[in-house]
């Protein structure tokens, strides 16, 4: 018998951390968090994300400190987790040779709402895989391997702590188009469902290399786009804020317009899922050493309301001063509810949200572990 | 044989750190493994069947570096791991083992 269907009243946040998996399960009003874990208690986990094509079926990329990378699946929303049976994992190389090793799943996205069961993963080092059994198998992109992988590797040393694929998306309109970030690396898009890939990194910055337009090599840090109007993409890079409308390639650095002494540097960034105009950054500092804590010691989200010509600050409610957060790429995410909720995930095992769009910021979780990532789901 | 199980595998194994397996190499006391705890191999050696860097094998009291280390009649095996960690100077040096 078919599951009756139910309007979602309720919010689920799923939060990912360096010892382990945490659920909060909120009431309908947002005020009161219920939680629920750890779960994997001592598990590295980089990624927790409910699949929204069925609002019960959960992944959660995990390795130990020990052990080696694997995901976990619950399709009973985090009551019971079961292992993949065959997790990500390169292809064996010839005799001799030296071959990859997946160090650890580092991104998982659902895929296209019409290919129910379909999950693709981002690896560090550098893959791309795909499941086509709701994450209980996995088989790795040889087209990606190949366009990407092969020419990143070829012009590129690594970075010490691995280089990774992140930012795996799924146009709406058309599952076979789809787009990639590496870090590092640069943003590529597929039009084929990921037989083969080109750069689209033309007028982002890559500071960090000789060379000064590189077709490829940059560091997206996070890339999102717009599920109302596909055809508008943002991208948190280490080297700024950018925007991209397609067909056009060239994106435009909307960064410009955030106040000079915050600066466009950051990890994360959150669209507003009903306005492609709208979106939130949380700024860090990219100066000198890169301490990647918030500027001066006093958070803040910034938020544009027309596509990144101008920058609000929304703190209240923040620490105003001696707090260094850092909050890294995968730790901010949003509600989809009326008014929008936010929520971001510090290192410092704190979560803060805003029922109201930014407006007003409280804590609702601390001593936390690490947090690698929020994502927040509908039940 | 007696194979001793570290305690972060122990989910594949019942919680049990003493199970049985079969084989003259290592190889193929891990694919015996295997057969028993579905996924236990791959938490131990990645895809290119190097044993993974936090994890240590012993053939009785010697350490094996590879999976065609042979195993003699009498021998057992140890799944150790190699705990790093609790000072930012470790650098993934080993301090310790633990079979527990």
């Amino acid at each position: 018998m078919a599951k009756s269907v139910r309007r979602p009243t309720r919010v689920m946040l799923l939060v990912a951390t360096r010892k382990g998996a945490f659920l909060f399960h909120g009431d309908p009003a947002r005020r009161q968090w219920r939680l629920d874990g750890p779960h994997l208690l001592g598990c590295v986990i980089n990624h927790l994300v409910l699949d929204p094509r069925d609002g019960f079926t959960m992944l959660m990329a995990a390795k130990t400190g020990h052990l080696g990378p694997t995901i976990y699946r619950s399709t009973d929303r985090g009551k019971t987790w079961q292992e993949a049976k065959q997790p990500p994992a390169f292809a064996k190389a010839p005799e001799g040779q030296p071959g990859k090793a997946v160090d650890h799943v580092f991104w998982l996205s659902p895929g296209h709402s019409s290919q129910p069961g379909i999950w693709w993963a981002g690896t560090s080092p550098h893959g791309l895989f795909r499941s086509d059994d709701g994450g209980i198998t996995w088989s790795g992109i040889e087209g990606f391997d190949r366009d990407v992988v092969a020419r990143l590797n070829a012009a590129f040393v690594a970075t010490p702590d691995g280089p990774i694929v992140h930012s795996i998306l799924i146009d709406p309109r058309d599952a076979a188009h789809l787009y990639a970030g590496l870090s590092i690396g640069g943003s590529f898009e597929s039009s084929d469902g990921g037989k083969s890939w080109r750069p689209l990194n033309r007028g982002v910055a890559a500071d960090f290399l000789p060379e000064k337009d590189p077709e490829l090599g940059h560091d997206p840090h996070i890339m999102a786009l717009h599920p109302l109007n596909p055809d508008r993409l943002y991208q948190q890079n280490h080297c700024g804020i950018y925007r991209l409308d397609r067909p056009g390639e060239v994106w435009t650095r909307i960064g410009r317009a955030m106040p000079k002494a915050i600066g466009d540097i950051g990890f994360p960034l959150v669209l507003h899922p009903r306005d492609p105009d709208t979106l939130w950054v949380i700024p860090m500092d990219g100066t000198t050493v890169w301490p990647r804590t918030s500027p001066g010691g006093r958070p803040a989200v910034y938020r544009t309301k027309n596509g990144g010509k101008s920058w609000q600050r929304q703190d209240a409610g923040l620490p105003r001063r001696q707090a260094w957060l850092t909050i890294k790429r995968q730790a901010f995410a949003e509600d989809g509810r009326q008014p929008l909720g936010l929520y971001f995930g510090t290192t410092g095992g704190e979560i803060w949200m805003s029922a109201d769009e930014g407006g007003r910021w409280r804590k609702i979780a601390e001593h936390l572990p690490e947090i690698y990532s929020v994502s927040a789901g509908s039940v | 044989m007696r194979v001793f199980v570290a305690s972060p595998l122990h989910s594949y194994t019942g919680g049990r750190g003493e199970v049985e397996g079969a084989g003259a190499t290592l190889a193929e006391v891990l694919a015996d493994l295997d057969r028993r705890y579905p996924g236990i191999r791959f938490r131990i050696i990645d895809e290119q069947d190097r044993i993974r860097h936090h994890m240590r094998l012993f053939v009785g009291e010697e350490p094996a570096s590879t999976l065609a280390q042979p195993i003699r009649p009498g021998q057992d095996v140890h799944i150790l791991q190699a705990l790093s960690g609790g000072a930012a100077s470790a650098g993934g040096q080993v301090l310790n083992y633990d079979i527990s």
